[in-house]
């Protein structure tokens, strides 16, 4: 179920390279007008380091552990598991979980199967404007090696290659019972302070930010979205 | 349904006819007769329901063979119109003063097969291939496979056998 791919050299970063210098000048919302600048941060996702002091961490894991808000963006057909899972019959809120509705007041993100180019533009602007500590867990195979979709024009076929994912939950589609392991899988990784998907986006930001515009190619928006 | 055929064919050049069940019967429409059809059809014969719009792309007979679909409330007959055009220059009238929502169906014809609707509101913006740049993905010489793995980064396969995974665990020492 845990699965951490170091981040390889792909053509898309090689390509970025040629042609589009990897500074801190050419990524700010430097072309942005004036009036707009306030909607956007204009710096860089930064690495958060633990606290110095070794049982504060720990306790605020636990803290972040046992209070998971969950984006309720349905971005492909596993969305339809959140449903019984939220609801009383395997009920998530015994875990401390909840969906909220927009992505600031929440810090899991379900990535819920399939993710077109499409989708994946609106993906990464909410993934960007959730608050850290953020989450993301990938439901369905297409999430992981594209599914049923391996072979199609539109959809991403790997989205760790665009965002950091900390969990996989295989099956075509999972049923609640994977996803509800899914999800204790993440609380003990958080409680073991091993889900750094968050620094791994903070360190690698030239790397996903040119894999994400190999695909979307008419990129419209701010490089920094939070 | 023969009665409609019968009526139509005095009108319009019509060939091609096939009735495929008791409710649903298609028939081929010349290219220029086309909308005098529909419009006859929906306003004297009251097949006032558009069900759908789609395209079919005949690769070796160079052709698009388009297809409107009717529906007949009164009598519950479903009848199909159909018109060939050609591949090279696929180019057809709209039909969006008469049913308002096949703007939607041409919008997606001209994404998906690139038949193109001149007059017809937004029939160029895109409507789920934002930024698309390759050919129209439903035409049958667009090739899927290799545009994707030209496109996507792909996962290499991690593929184990059953038999050697239970060989491995189970008699580890052989």
């Amino acid at each position: 179920m845990k699965e951490k791919d170091k981040p390889e050299e792909t053509k898309a970063l090689k390509q970025a390279k040629d042609n589009w210098t990897v500074d801190e000048n050419t990524l700010a919302n430097a072309d942005l007008p004036e009036e707009e600048r306030d909607w956007f941060c204009d710096a860089r996702p930064k690495v958060v380091k633990p606290v110095s002091w070794d049982p504060m961490e720990k306790f605020l894991n636990w803290a972040r552990a046992h209070s998971l808000w969950i984006l309720a963006f349905g971005t492909g057909c596993g969305a339809v598991e959140l449903r019984p899972l939220l609801t009383a019959r395997y009920d998530i809120s015994r875990f401390g979980m909840a969906p909220r509705p927009t992505p600031r007041q929440s810090s899991v993100f379900m990535i819920g199967g399939y993710v077109s180019i499409k989708t994946l533009k609106r993906i990464v602007r909410s993934y960007e404007e959730m608050q850290g500590p953020k989450f993301v867990v990938a439901v369905c195979s297409c999430a992981i090696n594209g599914g049923m979709y391996w072979d199609s024009y539109n959809t991403v076929k790997r989205i760790d290659h665009y965002i950091p994912v900390d969990v996989y939950v295989t099956g075509c589609m999972p049923r609640p019972e994977a996803v509800l392991a899914g999800f204790q899988k993440l609380q003990e990784l958080i409680m073991a302070g091993k889900a750094e998907g968050q620094n791994l986006y903070a360190e690698n930001f030239d790397w996903y930010k040119a894999n994400q515009k190999q695909v979307i190619t008419d990129w419209n928006m701010p490089d920094y979205n939070w | 349904m023969n009665k409609i055929y019968e009526d139509l064919s005095s009108r319009f050049t019509l060939s091609d006819y096939h009735q495929q069940r008791d409710n649903l019967a298609f028939v081929t429409v010349e290219k220029a007769q086309l909308v005098s059809a529909i419009t006859y059809m929906r306003d004297y014969l009251k097949f006032t329901h558009l069900v759908l719009m789609t395209s079919v792309d005949w690769l070796e007979q160079g052709k698009f063979q388009l297809t409107y679909l009717l529906h007949n409330y009164e009598l519950h007959v479903n009848f199909g119109l159909k018109v060939m055009l050609d591949r090279d220059n696929a180019v057809m009238d709209t039909i969006h003063h008469l049913w308002g929502h096949a703007r939607v169906y041409q919008r997606e014809l001209h994404e998906m097969f690139g038949i193109d609707f001149p007059g017809s509101p937004g029939v160029n913006e895109p409507m789920i291939l934002e930024s698309w740049q390759g050919p129209p993905p439903m035409r049958r010489d667009f090739d899927t496979k290799k545009y994707s793995e030209e496109t996507f980064d792909h996962r290499p396969r991690q593929h184990v056998e059953p038999e050697d995974y239970l060989r491995q665990n189970l008699y580890p020492e052989d």
